[in-house]
């Protein structure tokens, strides 16, 4: 019988031929990861059920990534780093990035792909709930809590509920003026918040091959806001180049069957779409932008896991070029290879950089996971009273980026830019003219 | 431990839908470690201080623990980040029971794996029916919740495999249960149990 992506993956990294939704099975781990916020939870999970002195299951497979609280002066944020830093030392645990060396790279669901540890046809568990990102590469990732995380470290296995599958396949030839963010913030607006709980979403068709890889994540790292389990796009020859690129590591990619049952299938034309915002406070509030013009903004913040990508950037400084910003422009690359690269790309003979600069945005911050959750007190970006925001991240609950006043309005990377430049919310083909 | 024949009684807190995991506990207070003990007191004293402000504190200033010992909420209760400080938060401010009409699947796998509280489902939607404060008895066997205040009665959807874990105490103690992994140093060998697990892992 023929299996979804999702479900060869899980088969195969249960050592079963078949599975079919609803089935519970042990499934071995290709990678654990952990970060800043759950990984001292994680440790002391793993240290209390295995011992203090048990060692990690395979201190290869583990990858500890600090990225969320990096840079404030909070003693609680630096001691959960410093029990981190320990720990990889004490497991012999390579794959520790460093905020205080140059191995630091930033927010780990752009930093994982781009170090290779993300490869087609894996397993990969995290403690984030955007560990569905992975998914954009043809793995099945899925995010979990501590006490879960701690049983896979100490034996590399997890008990796995084999998700049925929602298909959702975006044919059309995409418009310059519609990104991944517009796609996943209709497909939430339809399904809602909930609409896949428990499920696999998986994407295809015309317009999700014609995209490259990170604006995939984009659309994958968003399952989640539909209560997906995990959002997986099938490897394509963009998939392999990118990560034969990025790791010597052997791998072996998974297709799905032809004739693979789904639970149900959606399709779009994605020719019709529109610029969008999901308004406050979910992110299935779905709207066209250019029916909110009327919202006054206050400031827009580029940067996250969803919005913060190389791609994301080079889409604002593509309607910023030559304007001017008329509210605060927060910017934070997801990654120190993104900082790179908004140094090393240009538009027109001028580097993102300057674009940004000459375009009158805030001073470009150091990279980490920011105000998309808020963080500490003395985050860059963190809202503090009533703002209204338009961000690029993923999530518009109340009080997400700080203050519980402050509504968030979701958009892509062309929309927020396009917002900052009138001050309020707008449809980016105001600014392209092609 | 041993959950059977649990009959919950406590004052209600009442929700509607898609509480996420920023209201449960709010991001800033991430930075607090579940397993390090005054710090779980701590993120007890913060449960559910992400809510509107319009909205009755859930825990009173300067206590650890609320006065409400079962939260009855609407659909998909504990959306949006895999924190497990949120159940954790929840079961440390003396939270004993859930019942939603439908969770978030992180948060329900994080409450089985944590052992921490009944993550119960009404058969429909039920919190309209309850006021702040109520009181109210669960019969987790029976199947059924109770307004002991006004006397309406509601059943719950039945726990299914999923109660073998969390009679287990969490995912540890039920792998321990079934011989997945080895006894702790320190407890004592219990009997593997018979059944198998079909369902706990969601």
């Amino acid at each position: 019988m023929s299996m979804t992506i999702t479900e060869k993956i899980l088969a195969r990294a249960a050592g079963k031929n078949k599975v079919v939704p609803g089935d519970n099975i042990w499934v071995n781990a290709d990678l654990l990861f952990t970060h800043d916020i759950c990984g001292p939870g994680t440790i002391g999970v793993f240290q209390s059920e295995f011992g203090k002195k048990a060692k990690v299951w395979n201190p290869d497979k583990i990858v500890l990534i600090p990225d969320h609280y990096i840079f404030t002066a909070d003693k609680m944020s630096h001691r959960n780093v410093d029990i981190l830093r320990d720990f990889a030392r004490a497991q012999k645990i390579r794959f520790y990035y460093d905020p205080r060396t140059k191995a630091y790279r930033g927010v780990c669901h752009v930093a994982l792909p781009e170090l290779g540890h993300i490869r087609p046809g894996e397993v990969v568990f995290g403690t984030d709930s955007h560990t569905c990102t992975h998914g954009a590469l043809g793995a099945f990732a899925t995010g979990i809590g501590n006490t879960d995380a701690g049983f896979i470290m100490g034996t590399g296995k997890l008990l796995v509920k084999v998700p049925e599958t929602l298909r959702f396949v975006l044919d059309g030839k995409k418009p310059d003026y519609i990104t991944g963010k517009d796609m996943i913030l209709r497909i939430i607006g339809d399904i809602g918040v909930d609409g896949a709980n428990y499920c696999a979403m998986e994407f295809r068709g015309e317009a999700i091959a014609a995209l490259g890889v990170e604006e995939r994540m984009t659309i994958c790292n968003m399952a989640i806001e539909a209560g997906g389990k995990n959002g997986i796009i099938e490897p394509d020859k963009k998939t392999i180049e990118y990560v034969l690129a990025r790791t010597k590591k052997e791998f072996e990619p998974v297709r799905g069957d032809k004739g693979a049952k789904v639970a149900k299938e959606w399709h779009y034309d994605v020719s019709k779409f529109e610029p969008c915002v999901a308004e406050p406070s979910l992110p299935s509030n779905y709207a066209p932008a250019k029916k909110r013009s009327k919202v006054k903004v206050d400031r827009v913040y580029i940067g996250s896991c969803t919005g913060g990508k190389l791609a994301d950037f080079v889409m604002a400084a593509g309607i910023l070029k030559g304007q001017k910003v008329k509210i605060d422009t927060f910017l934070v690359p997801a990654t120190t290879e993104v900082a790179e690269g908004l140094i090393g790309t240009s538009l027109d003979g001028k580097s993102l950089v300057e674009i940004f600069a000459e375009a009158g945005c805030l001073p470009i911050a150091p990279p980490s996971c920011g105000a998309c959750l808020g963080g500490p007190d003395d985050t860059f970006g963190r809202t503090k009273g009533k703002e209204v925001v338009v961000s690029t991240t993923n999530r518009n609950f109340i009080g997400r980026m700080g203050s519980k006043n402050a509504p968030i309005y979701l958009a892509s990377p062309l929309t927020a830019a396009a917002t900052a430049i009138t001050g309020h919310i707008t449809d980016p083909r105001e600014f392209m003219h092609e | 431990m041993n959950k059977k024949n649990t009959v919950i009684t406590g004052k209600v807190y009442v929700l509607t839908d898609n509480v996420d995991t920023d209201q449960i506990i709010p991001a800033k207070h991430l930075t607090l470690v579940q397993t390090k003990p005054d710090e779980y007191r701590k993120l007890g004293s913060l449960a559910l201080s992400g809510l509107p402000e319009s909205l009755p504190k859930f825990v009173k200033p300067g206590k650890d623990k609320s006065e409400f010992s079962i939260i009855i909420a609407g659909r998909n209760f504990g959306c949006g980040s895999s924190r497990e400080h949120a159940p954790v938060a929840l079961g440390a401010a003396g939270v004993k029971a859930v019942v939603a009409e439908s969770y978030a699947r992180i948060f329900f796998r994080n409450v089985v794996a944590t052992g921490d509280f009944y993550p119960l489902e009404a058969r429909k939607r039920i919190c309209q029916k309850f006021k702040n404060g109520d009181s109210v008895e669960i019969d987790v066997d029976a199947g059924r919740v109770v307004n002991t205040t006004t006397g309406a009665s509601f059943e719950l959807k039945p726990i299914g495999a999923v109660a073998d874990v969390i009679d287990a105490g969490g995912i540890f103690g039920y792998a321990r249960e079934t011989g997945m992994i080895r006894q702790k140093a320190t407890t004592k060998a219990r009997k593997p149990a018979k059944k198998k697990c079909c369902c706990c892992c969601e």
